[in-house]
């Protein structure tokens, strides 16, 4: 069992927990992720990698309730743990390979929404620890579902916060505030690491392709196994099929082709909101209403 | 009794075990396996045995159940293979042992691997283990990947003494035997975790949840343990790369099976989703795409085997073939899908093939399937599912400095005794021959074990 040293729920349906995994946390750098799964009857899951402590031999994930196991995993407290936890998962980000001294030269932008704020931390916090200038655009869609604002705020070299609903800082979308910092104040980038809700990461792409910014995003297919055996999060990138799982979760977002991979992220919902359902109102979507395809 | 035909076989009336996922062969009892064994001939020169991959004993434990001792036959089997109960269900007999069988010339070979599994099932329910090493010899050998070929050279190493270590990337040992082939085929519970537990008793450890290339290299590997064996399995799913293949709907086999054989989607009490779909095609012949036929069909699916070739170049076992079409599976033979049809949500609604014929022999000796000009149509299905076989998986070939691969990304190994480019490193099964079947990797995987023994006595 992968024991759960730290848990908590930060925002609402939100959960940080930091779980013991040596070998995970030995071999782990930015850009990678991990799957987790509950115990014998739960999903596998692929999830974000926060942080992690190879003193410690920890990982520390964030995750939002979306179905039946994430429900499952956010009841799970200290002293509980994962029966399986399997990583790290993926390449590492393109920069990690790259030499220090080259890195430096260049000006990086991150642009995190909602939970995407928790891959993106790492990836800051490396380049920081690397002597490496790191801009970072935070946005939600209102301030009481902001997550890490303390722990970015040490590592990026200027945070900007921005809110849907203008409740906190800055108000409007992540593509605004590229545009205001690029255009009025005169910022200029090398790259862009975008990572957030696949809807926010193609806009954020349609933007930065307009001030010719390369830009990077990490991508969440649906996933069974994550070493690229089942193809389940193949996406289509530059013309041409990539498993995420082996070949990302970075992509030159400039390449991806954004609006089949949200068609294929919709591929379980109602299956795993049915499952949710259950979870949370017992076997009730068994009886056959014939409309919400819980009958089966 | 006629000489010339096999004891019949008891199986599940087709019309139920359509609808479930219990075993569909049921096997020999004991008065059926004893009056079976009377006709094997008890050559001299076996040919039965040399078409063996892993070279049992076969006449020799035929002998033994003839006369009742069903332990000493168990034994014998035991002597050349860790997993019989396994391979005298999923083994294509007709291509190997039975196909060499003298009886078989004007009649029936012998029904060797329905033998086999009787003598492995009769020892599992006697509780009847394999003996293990009697003293340890010290040396560590580290097997990358639980299935056929890791687990069998996992055994023989341990036979011969050695602390073995097996590796596993996903939460449940066992590879293939586990997420690929089903649970009406090779049951899990009853078959292949006894089969695990028996080689977990010769002292073999296994630790889940590690992926080699990721969690831990095999150079590091190298410095904790004398030798490494990757056993790392086929790899990536392939795609025909036609329009609408990434639509909402289209699966690979290995997907399809993976969420119901390892994640058991099929049973209410696990999370796991599954669009089992109403009307599947299944692209490909091999016994994959029958495992993903056949699993379509027990979820509630009408479902279509669609196949380029005709039905005698159909890859998969003759009883896998006669199986899936006694439950009711359609095939469209010399048939290529060109295009998968899409509605506006972005899910499967039909799929455009040609019809086709067979044309020269082409570099596999099999004739070339051709497409017949103006022969479109269009099937009407909500789910396909790929089965073309898979490519390597680069994890551990990408990480891992001086091993060698060859121009199919392959591991390259010598078919001896399974040794790679890189010292102390041995490699056996999918991961170097590519999509192969169980009992060939198990061939690797004993093979590597003797190359292993000898590279750690020189050392």
């Amino acid at each position: 069992m992968f024991k759960i040293l730290r848990s908590s729920m930060p925002v609402e349906s939100i959960c940080i927990m930091e779980v013991q995994a040596e070998r995970i946390a030995k071999s782990c750098l930015p850009g990678q992720f991990i799957i987790a799964k509950i115990d014998e009857e739960g999903e596998r899951i692929p999830l974000t990698i926060c942080d992690y402590d190879e003193k410690k031999g920890t990982i520390t994930i964030v995750f939002q309730i979306m179905g039946a196991s994430t429900y499952r995993m956010s009841k799970l407290g200290v002293g509980d743990g994962f029966q399986d936890f399997v990583g790290p998962l993926g390449q590492p980000s393109e920069f990690t390979k790259e030499p220090v001294e080259e890195l430096k030269k260049k000006k990086f932008l991150f642009v995190a929404g909602g939970v995407g704020t928790a891959p993106v931390y790492p990836q800051v916090k490396w380049l920081k620890e690397h002597g490496v200038d790191a801009d970072v655009i935070v946005g939600a869609k209102t301030k009481d579902i902001l997550i890490l604002e303390d722990e970015m705020k040490k590592v990026a070299t200027n945070l900007y916060i921005t809110t849907d609903d203008g409740s906190y800082c800055r108000k409007g979308m992540v593509t605004e505030v590229i545009k205001d910092l690029i255009e009025n104040e005169g910022k200029k980038y090398d790259v862009c690491v975008a990572i957030g809700p696949m809807i926010m990461m193609k806009f954020v792409c349609l933007m930065t392709k307009e001030f010719s910014l390369p830009t990077i995003v990490s991508l969440n297919p649906i996933m069974v196994d994550g070493t690229g055996m089942c193809g389940a999060c193949r996406v289509t990138v530059g013309g041409k099929v990539k498993f995420a799982c082996v070949d990302g979760p970075e992509f030159n977002g400039h390449e991806v082709n954004f609006d089949e991979a949200m068609k294929r992220q919709q591929l379980y919902k109602t299956e795993e909101g049915q499952a949710y359902l259950r979870e949370k109102e017992g076997n009730t979507h068994h009886g056959g209403c014939g409309n919400c395809g819980g009958e089966k | 009794m006629d000489v010339n035909v096999k004891v019949p076989v008891r199986e599940q009336d087709p019309k139920e075990r359509a609808k479930n996922f219990e075993e569909v062969c049921y096997g020999y009892n004991k008065e059926e396996a004893m009056q079976e064994s009377e006709r094997c001939l008890n050559c001299k020169n076996a040919r039965c045995i040399k078409g063996c991959p892993v070279s049992i004993n076969i006449p020799a434990f035929i002998q033994e159940v003839k006369a009742g001792n069903f332990e000493e036959a168990s034994r014998i089997i035991s002597e050349s293979s860790s997993l019989p109960a396994v391979c005298g269900r999923v083994c294509p007999q007709e291509s190997q042992c039975e196909g060499q069988c003298i009886r078989g010339i004007k009649g029936e070979p012998v029904s060797i691997g329905k033998l086999e599994r009787f003598v492995a099932d009769w020892a599992r329910e006697n509780n009847i283990k394999p003996e293990g090493a009697k003293e340890k010899n010290g040396k560590k050998v580290a097997v990358i990947g639980s299935g056929p070929a890791g687990l069998t050279c996992a055994g023989d190493l341990a036979k011969l003494g050695y602390e073995v270590t097996i590796f596993e990337a996903l939460h449940k040992a066992g590879g293939v035997l586990v997420y690929g082939i089903p649970e009406f085929r090779l049951p899990k519970e009853k078959v292949v975790s006894k089969e695990i537990e028996n080689v977990i008793s010769l002292g073999v450890k296994i630790e889940t949840n590690v992926i080699v290339g990721r969690t831990i290299k095999v150079d590091e590997l190298l410095d904790e343990f004398d030798a490494v064996f990757i056993g790392s399995g086929a790899g990536l799913p392939k795609f025909m790369g036609i329009e609408g293949e990434n639509a909402n709907g289209v699966y690979s086999a290995n997907e399809y099976l993976t969420r119901s054989n390892l994640m058991r989607a099929f049973d209410e009490s696990y999370d796991t989703p599954i669009n089992p779909g109403k009307k599947v095609a299944v692209v490909g012949g091999g016994n994959v795409a029958m495992d993903a036929a056949r699993t379509a069909l027990r979820l509630g699916a009408e479902v279509t085997i669609v196949y380029r070739r005709s039905e005698e170049e159909l890859p998969a076992r003759a009883e896998e073939v006669h199986h899936a079409k006694e439950e009711g599976i359609k095939f469209n033979l010399l048939t290529n899908p060109v295009k998968i049809l899409v509605d506006e949500k972005g899910w499967v609604k039909g799929m455009t093939c040609v019809k086709m014929e067979l044309g020269e022999p082409d570099e596999s000796g099999r004739r070339k399937p051709v497409k017949v000009e103006g022969s479109e149509f269009d099937l009407e299905v909500d789910t396909v599912i790929m089965s073309l076989g898979t490519s390597p998986n680069p994890l551990i070939s990408s990480t891992t400095e001086g091993l060698d691969i060859n121009k199919w990304k392959c591991i390259v190994a010598d078919e001896e005794f399974g040794q790679t480019s890189k010292e102390g490193v041995y490699a056996g099964g999918d991961a170097v021959t590519g999509a192969a079947t169980v009992i060939l990797a198990m061939g690797a995987g004993k093979a590597a074990a003797k190359g292993i023994d000898e590279y750690c006595k020189k050392k």
